[in-house]
């Protein structure tokens, strides 16, 4: 990567970054709406920690890693919506005439939302540990956390930024949310896999990386260190993250062909 | 006359925008079947828990609640088409040719209801499809879809209440997001026995509560405590009422 084309990743980073923080109205409810629910189910699914094989006996050390899923779906409309309007503004044309490298435009456009992932991630570890949450893995899990959180965030982001790009509508990429939280509903996130009683939710559960990604952050809480629940994580995430970043650089090219 | 012809006008022009526009009927539908097949399939096993003692199984049991939830939401999604309507005039013009204008209202709130059944009748055919078991009577099952277009009214009209006070679609959060807190405020997932910290407080405090119980002991034949739940509905109706009618004033005064 040249000088000229670090400068302007950097400032096209920055410019996500500050366009991101200086929105309370992605900033708030994406913090405040996650930790509402989770109290709200942690009341109501407390009994489960009574089942026998239940993994542990606080049910929102359970519940805690649904949030980080929450708020990574948020950054799926934050990020897509925001480049939506580049493109709907006409700002993305602008951009596009610049020589730098589809990739780099597009991780670029993702720096907010990565960062707005990782100021959330803190709040619920910190929330969540100070209302009873266990948190096994020590210190060091805290940096396994958030890089995990990093990675997810990314992951989601890239799948917006696929969206925007298809079809560059914002209201088209404000849909997805619905559709995505039917991904969290199908998951093992309030109850583990093997407590799943309906053979065909267990299913659908086990082939949903959703349920692999809850997994893994909820490892770090309940058990400590767990390499196959982390690998399983990081792998989907890194899976995800791979396959939205190269058709949302396809995207790119299609609608700068286009253009 | 003229009120009853004007109220099934507005109702008949909301239900055709509804069942002949795929973005407004496939959400409707969709949104229920959802939280019904999330909660009755994926945390059925909580059932098992010590305490949890429903005698018709966890999909009746979600079934309730999911069949009220449908219905007020129903009546949400209506108030977004009042504030849509109002937003582009159509409520200005509609104001102007209606000699009561209660009626309006009270198409609005005949048309959530027509919707409700509609998504009452998907949702009733798929959970007994999938082996729902019901012990209550006939009789008991009206008595539960009665409780259901109870809170589709409360909701339609607290909706409307907000539309017409705002008249922009962008009202759209407030009349969701209350009706959504309220709705999780009840035992969702276990009886309210089972239910800890403030959300078991909560619980008890809100008028929700006995009608959810209501329905789940009716779906199962059990004793009902029919005054507490009808009058908790009823009253919602009423108090709901006043607010709608007091939002039609509103909008009067602002010319509509």
């Amino acid at each position: 990567m040249s000088r000229a084309t670090r400068i302007q990743v950097a400032e096209l980073a920055r410019r996500s970054i500050v366009r991101t923080l200086r929105q309370p109205a992605q900033v708030v409810p994406t913090i405040i709406f996650p930790l509402a629910l989770l109290s709200v189910n942690v009341g109501g699914l407390h009994p489960a920690t009574a089942l026998p094989g239940f993994p542990t006996d606080s049910y929102l050390s359970f519940l805690i890693a649904v949030p980080f899923i929450q708020a990574a779906i948020f950054a799926v409309n934050n990020g897509g919506a925001d480049l939506a309007r580049d493109i709907e503004t006409g700002f993305f044309d602008r951009l596009a005439l610049t020589p730098m490298s589809g990739t780099a435009l597009v991780m670029a456009q993702l720096a907010g939302v990565v960062v707005l992932g990782v100021i959330q991630g803190s709040i619920y570890l910190l929330v969540g540990v100070t209302f009873g949450a266990s948190f096994d893995a020590g210190a060091a899990g805290v940096l396994v956390l958030l890089a995990l959180v990093l990675l997810i965030m990314f992951a989601f982001g890239c799948i917006g930024l696929f969206f925007a790009f298809r079809t560059g509508s914002s209201e088209a990429v404000q849909g997805l949310f619905p559709v995505l939280f039917v991904f969290l509903f199908l998951s093992s996130q309030a109850l583990p896999r093997d407590l799943l009683e309906q053979d065909w939710f267990r299913t659908i559960a086990t082939y949903n990386p959703v349920s692999y990604l809850i997994e893994g952050i909820r490892s770090l809480f309940i058990i400590g260190w767990d390499p196959e629940a982390l690998a399983l994580a990081f792998g989907c995430a890194a899976g995800i993250g791979t396959i939205f970043l190269t058709l949302a650089v396809g995207s790119l090219r299609t609608r700068l062909t286009r253009t | 006359m003229r009120t009853r012809s004007v109220a099934l006008a507005v109702a008949w022009r909301n239900l055709h925008n509804f069942f002949t526009n795929p973005a407004l009927v496939v959400p409707a539908l969709l949104f229920p079947l959802f939280f019904f097949t999330a909660f009755a399939g994926g945390l059925s096993g909580i059932s098992n828990a010590p305490g949890f003692d429903f005698p018709d199984g966890y999909t009746a049991f979600q079934f309730v609640f999911v069949l009220l939830q449908a219905s007020a939401f129903g009546g949400v999604f209506t108030g977004f088409a009042i504030a849509r309507d109002f937003e582009a005039g159509f409520g200005r013009r509609l104001m102007l040719a209606a000699p009561r204008r209660s009626a309006i209202v009270a198409g609005y709130a005949l048309a959530a209801l027509t919707r409700a059944v509609f998504v009452w009748a998907m949702l009733t055919v798929i959970a007994l499809a999938v082996g729902m078991q019901v012990s209550g009577s006939v009789r008991d099952l009206a008595g539960l879809y009665l409780l259901a277009a109870l809170t589709c009214l409360a909701a339609v009209l607290y909706a409307t209440g907000i539309a017409l006070r705002f008249r922009s679609l962008q009202a759209g959060p407030l009349m969701q997001t209350p009706t959504f807190l309220v709705l999780f405020l009840v035992p969702v997932y276990v009886p309210i026995e089972l239910l800890t910290g403030w959300v078991e407080a909560a619980a008890h405090l809100n008028p929700v509560t006995p009608m959810v119980e209501a329905g789940r002991d009716l779906i199962s034949g059990g004793s009902v405590h029919v005054l507490l739940a009808y009058g908790c509905g009823l009253g919602l109706v009423l108090a709901f009422s006043v607010w709608a009618l007091g939002g039609l004033r509103s909008a009067e005064a602002a010319g509509g």
